[in-house]
Formats: C-alpha cells, structure tokens, sequence
C-alpha cells in the first residue's frame, strides 16, 4: 500500500520500508544534482512495485529485497556515482522525458 | 508416461520445494523419435522472476539419449539449444573445475558436467537448483551469502614482513602435503547445501565448504596469523553447530572431505 500511516506493519512490509530508507540515505553521499535523480527514481520504483505488485505474492517480493539489497550495496560504494536506468515497459509512466 | 514415480525424493532433497505431480507439468518432446530411440524424460525446476506471477513449477523434456552426450549438462545444453531457450543454468569449463553447474540432480547435489544421465530410461530425473538456496531464476542459485562468507575467513596468505630468502616462503614437501585434499576445492557451494545444519543457521554457520578453506590456511605452514583465525572460528555458531552428519563428504563431487577438515579444526581448537 501507500504511505506508512498504519501502525501495524508485517516483517515484510518493515524489510521494503527500510531498504527504501536505506536508499534515500545512501542517495544523500552522492551530489545534490544525482541525489535528486536517484531519489526520485528510487521512490518512483517503489511505488510502481507497491502498486503494481500482488501484496500476497511473498515468493516475488522477496526476490525484489534481495535484488533491492544487491543494487544498495552497490550504490553505497563511494566509487558509485549516480544511478541510471534503461527502463522500457514502463517508460510512459516514470522516465520519458526527452 | 503411464508411469508416475512416487520413489521417495532421496537424500538431501529440500523440504521447501514440493515436488509438483506430473499431471500439472506441460512436457517438451525432442523433434525426431525413431524406433531404437532411448527416450528418457527430464524433470527441471523453472522459475521465472520476469513473471510475477507466475508459481515455481517442474517442467518435463524427453530427450533420445543416443542423440545426446553421456553428462547431464550435455543433456541440459540439449535442451537449451535444440527444445527450450528459455531454460536457464550456469556452466562454464564441462569438466568439473569451475563448478558452475553445481545443482541438485535426482536428489543428490553434484555438479551437471560430472554426473552421468543414468541409462536406465524407465526411470525420470529430476533436476533441482542447490537446496535451500535464494533461485536468481531456474537452476540459478543466488550465493552471495556463501561468498560473503568465503571473503570473511581471509581466504589468502597472511605473513609478516618480506619472505627470508627474498623470492618465496618456503615449504617443507611434508608441510606442503598437509594441503592435499583441502585445495582443490573449487568452492562450488553443493556441500554447503546440503548439509542441514547450514539450512538452518547460513547466517551464522560457515558451513562445510568454508570451514574446510579456513582449515587450508590454518594447516598451511606459511600463515602467520593461526591464532587470529582460530579465535574468529570460537564460538558457538561459526565451527561448532556441524554435528558430523557427513552429507558434506558424502555428496561433494570432488570426493574431497569436508567432515574431516572440520573435525581437524575442532582437534585443534580443543588441544591449543
């Protein structure tokens, strides 16, 4: 679902907050210009996913953790600079600017 | 197929995966079937994460095993290039030194390239990625957390100051002959999986394949830093939660034996 407002969240649901945390927080090391880049990619992906995605398909969630957790890892390596992305089945909804 | 085969799913088959009735599978036959055709028929684990959707499921290939090469990685590589592209595996050098295609084949985890198709045509197989392994997709296990677990013992020569001589550390023909046996591991991560021990503690227990490089650089007569090593190794979970169930030597199929390097670390720890 959307914004964390409920109180009770599911192990799951905490795991997905915090990895996008963990992404806004690795996101500040970089430059303000890709900072801003990334987050908005990053939130853009997390709510494609939130909407997108059966809330009871754990097999398919959990994959997308610990593909989540590979690219954090990467992007909190100081040699990693900014995040781009070649998105093209959802290219009309997030980034189609020309 | 008239035969369904309800042989109980062996060894070190994981407890997670149910094993899907063949009624739900959709089978892919090879193109041509003459009369002395041996046909063997083939049941692999397909995952696909590019469908959400989508549950895990067995999908069934018959090959003619004439036509095919006496491994199972030949009869994957068959599969892939001449019935199914989308099957996905590693495999890398097919002669049982990369162990890329490492995966659990009729129950047992051996590597593809050094398994033979068993002749008997009556009788399926069945093809499993690792047990107890996060899949990346198909037969594709994700080892991170076994190679991060690797990088943790510092798995290279530690040694103070420059060799005595200048060029090179020395070894002793009977020091060097204490690495045999623990070197030519090639880390292909099917020990580890099957013992059940590692199942349900892989974030603490090293498991079998690690332990056996750390003791490699504890046996090594070079390396400086034993008592480091050993001190890492002391405590509750790294070494001491395998409790000698030996499917590490039983299954690795480089007849190395984990159980026994790992019974030499606890000598070691118990009589320093």
């Amino acid at each position: 679902m959307g914004a964390s407002s409920g109180p009770r969240l599911s192990g799951m649901q905490k795991q997905v907050l915090g990895l996008y945390r963990e992404f806004l927080r690795a996101a500040r090391s970089k430059s303000a210009e890709d900072r801003r880049k990334i987050e908005s990619f990053v939130s853009a992906e997390f709510r494609r996913n939130s909407k997108q995605v059966d809330r009871k398909n754990f097999i398919y969630i959990e994959y997308l953790l610990r593909v989540g957790k590979k690219q954090l890892a990467q992007l909190q390596s100081p040699d990693t600079v900014r995040l781009s992305s070649l998105d093209i089945s959802v290219s009309e909804t997030i980034n189609h600017k020309p | 197929m008239a035969s369904v085969q309800s042989e109980s799913p062996a060894s070190v088959a994981s407890p997670s995966r149910k094993i899907i009735p063949e009624s739900k599978t959709d089978t892919l036959k090879d193109p041509i079937a003459d009369g002395s055709a041996k046909i063997k028929t083939f049941h692999i684990y397909r995952w696909n994460p590019d469908e959400p959707t989508s549950k895990p499921r067995m999908q069934s290939y018959t090959l003619d095993l004439n036509k095919t090469g006496p491994m199972m990685l030949d009869a994957l590589i068959r599969i892939k290039n001449e019935i199914d592209q989308t099957l996905t595996f590693r495999r890398s050098c097919r002669e049982g030194i990369c162990g890329s295609c490492a995966m659990n084949i009729d129950g047992v985890n051996t590597l593809a390239c050094l398994c033979r198709i068993p002749t008997d045509t009556a009788k399926d197989s069945r093809i499993y990625p690792l047990p107890h392994t996060y899949v990346v997709k198909d037969l594709v296990p994700d080892l991170t957390q076994f190679y991060k677990q690797y990088k943790s013992i510092k798995p290279y020569l530690q040694h103070d100051g420059p060799p005595p001589e200048g060029k090179e550390y020395r070894q002793s023909q009977a020091e060097r002959a204490k690495l045999d046996g623990l070197y030519e591991c090639i880390l292909c991560a099917c020990c580890s999986t099957s013992c059940p021990s590692y199942w349900w503690n892989s974030e603490e227990y090293l498991g079998p394949a690690v332990l056996m490089q750390s003791y490699r650089w504890l046996a090594d007569s070079r390396d400086q830093k034993t008592a480091e090593r050993k001190a890492m190794l002391d405590n509750s979970m790294s070494l001491y939660r395998c409790h000698t169930i030996l499917n590490c030597s039983r299954t690795c199929p480089k007849g190395l034996n984990p159980a026994k390097a790992i019974a030499e670390i606890k000598k070691s720890m118990s009589f320093a």
